[in-house]
């Protein structure tokens, strides 16, 4: 019996008892990082790292949440259980499993581009890799961040130039702060959406320094905005909220802008593709780096992935999520904002 | 080349007309000449002829990148878009480059005509030292440069606002001035938009006058005799040109096809000088002694399109008329401020003087009201007409698509409703979004596809139907999903005829989907009898 199962909850480890990301109530989950995607509601027990443990309580309530340290490990019958930087969002991390001389890893999101916020991927030795691949396609090749960060000062240049406020379009955990910097270089006001305004706070209640940013308040005077910047979680696109920034320009961060089409499609004035992900260098270069005998792709273009590793002599197979039956679209942001509705999005804050 | 690459980036990727605009006219008023004529060229279909073929392009990114057949499609059909794709696979320069490659794009053009008919070698090494030298926008639009149909959200009429707005002349004048027949190369700025009359081109037809679908029924038309009524006429639109008695024949799409009709060779000869006709060139039966003209499908007119030799058989099979509707120049004069009870007068003597089998009047529908006018177009389809076209007797001949004087008043299109079956990745703004569909309709316990539609829905319905296909396809076959046979629409089509290149043996004219039946289970679509039916009523002495 393999260490790590695929089973309809998600990953599962018999011998621990214990699930990964489980996409429905289970009894002991190990949360990668604190995505709705990743991290659902009504397990009885949570494991995660110490920075990922405020976000949950953000945004799943209370629950019994036990966090750890990098590299801190945990026995869970017997199996030795470990997280390591995934250096997708803050906190997120890789779950390694070891029993009996065998290793596992399941890397959650990640990315290996180090963005000075989320903590730099560590590549873990294993003999099994679960692997995302949300852009296993070469088409997906990131510019360097300091490179696209130049390309958002410019575009909120250009859009004072032109008398016009800049939105931009960013997951409100993860994207929404890694902007921040480059936004805050431009000397210029930065508002952001409620959604965005809640992790901040949970961000800094939790001792991360984060620039300070001001939240659109139902009562925020029209003239205070003038010349701002203004940060919006994607489910905010186009909604009636977007209005009372007029005359504006909409920008979009995000790795799927990569391709002309999908940013035409979003009706996004500019899209940046800066991503949380990995891009297929990273993933080729994650992959090799771990050493592992067996890879499994899952989340994206996992069919894709996972042909040209075994091509190029790395066996793997692919791994099917919940989620999206096959490639993960623009609509998997929306799953993710989506998620958070009840509690967090309320359009007038 | 830097300049243009971001014009086409805004153009591209704006999503407000009046932003397209602004850069048009901010590249019109601050480019140099030569780049602006071939600007002018590029958006208006005058690119040189491509210096390679797609597969070449596509053979050597794969050389360059170590890329496998398959999975280069597989980005392929996630970009949709080749010229795209290339440039996103292909490493970005190293910075020495990015110093000292700094060619326009008058440069680059011209390098295509100049290389044209060199060794493959040669063209190859030009291409693959470009790839290095230029970033990846600068890449993706050489690439588009060299693979045509520069279909970027930019349309000719906005080209021609963005020039009346920098140079001060009308929109009507500057668009007559940019068609016809010239070449990039030898045109200069200042002589293509300031050229006094059309003796500097003379194959140079007019830009076209089109309507409007009438709104609210009829509402606002008030008396039926200011009206003159046509038949609607499904071929291709054109304008036959004789001047320096030499005969043109210009498509709308801007195409020259005089080659393509031999029909009208007698024309030359009979027409009288400095004449411009507009009409539809179209597919007849051979005329019976009556001199009524009985229109073919225009699947007949498909054969005769899109070949450089025209066979016998061809002729003889899908034989070419046209019908004129119009009189734009007569005798040097340039007739379209005049009225159109006027010009038809002229026209009806000229045609008539001509006495050509190949050239007919556009009947006049006389009726005495509208009622009277409103049941005869129910009947349009019966004499291989798609519906009546509504002219203000005193109007002038406009340009391009104007409301109130002229209304096309179609009849409703022939549906059916079929099962969805296979779907396919769409391309540009669809990319990697499954809106390409192939339906079927029923025969006996067997599904046989009849038709592909990619459009009609809106764009939620069309993520609504993509998120279906990702979840429930059952093979895939190249970029081809076959799914779940479950989904049901209304499709809607212009005309059908018969045809031996499908399965289902019916041809449909401009099918789209008209509706999605939520309401319809599979089993309740229409069957493969229903279309042969409606091909035995409708397939206008097809003979294919």
């Amino acid at each position: 019996m393999p260490l790590i199962e695929f089973t309809d909850k998600g990953l599962y480890c018999r011998r621990g008892q214990f699930y990964i990301d489980p996409w429905q109530p289970v009894d002991k989950a190990i949360i990668t990082h604190a995505h709705s995607d990743h991290a659902r509601s009504g397990n009885k027990y949570y494991l995660c790292h110490h920075f990922t443990k405020p976000l949950l309580q953000l945004r799943l309530g209370d629950n019994i949440y036990e966090s750890v340290d990098w590299n801190e490990p945990v026995y869970m019958n017997g199996v030795k259980v470990s997280l390591h930087p995934a250096g997708h969002i803050i906190g997120s991390a890789q779950i390694r499993i070891e029993y009996a001389g065998e290793v596992w890893v399941a890397s959650g999101d990640y990315k290996t581009e180090d963005d000075g916020l989320s903590g730099a991927f560590e590549a873990v030795q294993c003999n099994n890799f679960i692997t995302e691949s949300t852009f296993g396609l070469p088409i997906y090749k990131w510019k360097k961040q300091a490179v696209i960060f130049d390309d958002i000062k410019n575009w909120v240049a250009s859009n004072v130039s032109h008398g016009k406020k800049s939105v931009l379009i960013a997951y409100s955990l993860g994207k929404a702060q890694r902007v921040l910097k480059p936004l805050v270089e431009t000397g210029l006001p930065v508002y952001v959406h409620g959604a965005v305004w809640n992790v901040h706070q949970a961000l800094v209640n939790s001792g991360w320094k984060l620039p300070a940013v001001k939240r659109v308040e139902v009562d925020t005077p029209k003239e205070k905005l003038q010349g701002s910047i203004i940060i919006a979680p994607p489910s905010a696109d186009g909604t009636p909220w977007m209005k009372r920034f007029y005359p504006y320009s909409v920008g979009t961060c995000s790795g799927w802008m990569q391709v002309r089409g999908n940013a035409r499609r979003r009706n996004t004035d500019a899209g940046f593709a800066l991503s949380d992900h990995a891009d297929w260098e990273g993933l080729l270069k994650a992959v090799k780096a771990t050493g592992a005998e067996k890879v499994f792709a899952t989340h994206g273009f996992q069919s894709v992935f996972s042909r040209y590793l075994t091509e190029n002599g790395i066996e793997a197979g692919e791994v099917k999520t919940a989620f999206v039956g096959e490639e993960e679209d623009n609509k998997e942001d929306e799953i993710k904002e989506a998620g958070l509705k009840p509690r967090e999005i309320n359009p007038e804050n | 080349m830097e300049q243009f690459a971001q014009l086409v980036n805004i153009l591209g990727t704006s999503t407000k007309t009046n932003d397209k605009l602004e850069a048009l006219q901010n590249y019109f008023a601050t480019a140099t000449a030569k780049d602006k004529i071939w600007v002018i060229a590029i958006f208006s279909g005058r690119r040189p002829k491509r210096i390679v073929n797609a597969t070449l392009l596509q053979t050597w990114c794969m050389e360059i990148t170590g890329l496998t057949p398959w999975l280069f499609e597989e980005c392929y059909h996630t970009v949709g878009d080749l010229g795209e794709t290339i440039s996103l696979l292909l490493p970005e320069p190293a910075d020495e480059y990015l110093q000292d490659f700094h060619h326009s794009l008058t440069w680059f053009l011209e390098k295509f005509i100049s290389i044209q008919k060199e060794d493959e070698a040669i063209r190859k090494k030009f291409i693959l030292d470009s790839w290095q030298q230029l970033n990846r926008l600068e890449k993706f639009v050489f690439n588009k440069l060299i693979t045509g149909n520069f279909r970027i959200g930019v349309s000719q009429t906005m080209m021609v606002n963005a020039l009346s707005k920098t140079t001060h002349i009308s929109p009507s004048v500057i668009a007559h001035r940019i068609s016809g027949n010239w070449d990039p190369v030898t045109t200069e700025f200042d002589n293509l938009l300031n050229q006094t009359d059309v003796s500097a081109d003379y194959s140079k037809p007019y830009p076209f006058y089109l309507a409007y679908a009438i709104e609210d029924d009829l509402k606002g038309l008030e008396d039926i005799h200011d009206w003159q009524a046509e038949w609607k006429w499904d071929g291709i639109r054109g304008q036959i040109i004789k001047r320096n008695n030499e005969l043109f024949v210009w498509s709308r799409g801007e195409e020259l096809m005089t080659d393509k009709f031999p029909e009208y060779n007698s024309f030359v000869e009979k027409l009288p000088n400095a004449t411009v006709i507009d009409g539809e060139i179209i597919s007849l039966a051979l005329p019976a002694a009556s001199g009524i003209f009985k229109p073919l499908p225009f699947s007949a007119l498909q054969t005769r399109i899109g070949r450089k030799n025209i066979t016998k058989k061809q002729l003889t099979e899908a034989p070419v008329g046209f019908i004129a509707y119009d009189l734009l120049e007569y005798n040097g004069i340039d007739m379209r401020e005049k009225p159109l009870t006027e010009r038809r007068t002229i026209l009806e003597k000229i045609v008539n003087d001509l006495a050509d089998p190949a050239i007919h009047l556009s009947p006049v529908i006389e009726v005495a009201n509208w009622d009277e006018l409103r049941q005869l177009r129910i009947a349009s389809r019966d004499i291989g007409s798609e519906g009546i076209m509504l002219k203000r007797k005193n109007s002038i001949y406009q340009v391009g698509r104007k409301r109130g004087d002229w209304w096309k008043w179609k009849i409703d299109p022939l549906t059916i409703d079929a099962v969805m079956i296979y779907a396919q990745k769409g391309h540009g703004r669809r990319s990697n979004l499954y809106t390409d569909y192939t339906f079927a309709v029923k025969d006996g316990d067997k599904l046989v596809s009849f038709t592909k539609a990619y459009s009609g829905l809106t764009d939620k319905e069309f993520a609504q139907v993509d998120s279906f296909v990702k979840r429930n396809s059952i093979e895939k076959f190249g970029p081809v999903r076959t799914v779940k046979p479950e989904l049901v629409f209304e499709i809607a089509f212009e005309g059908i005829a018969a045809s031996n290149r499908h399965k289902s043996g019916v041809a449909l004219r401009f099918p789209r989907m008209s509706r999605w039946r939520h309401d319809k289970k599979p089993e309740d679509i229409n069957t493969l009898d229903d279309l042969k039916e409606l091909l035995n009523t409708y397939n206008q002495q097809g003979k294919q």
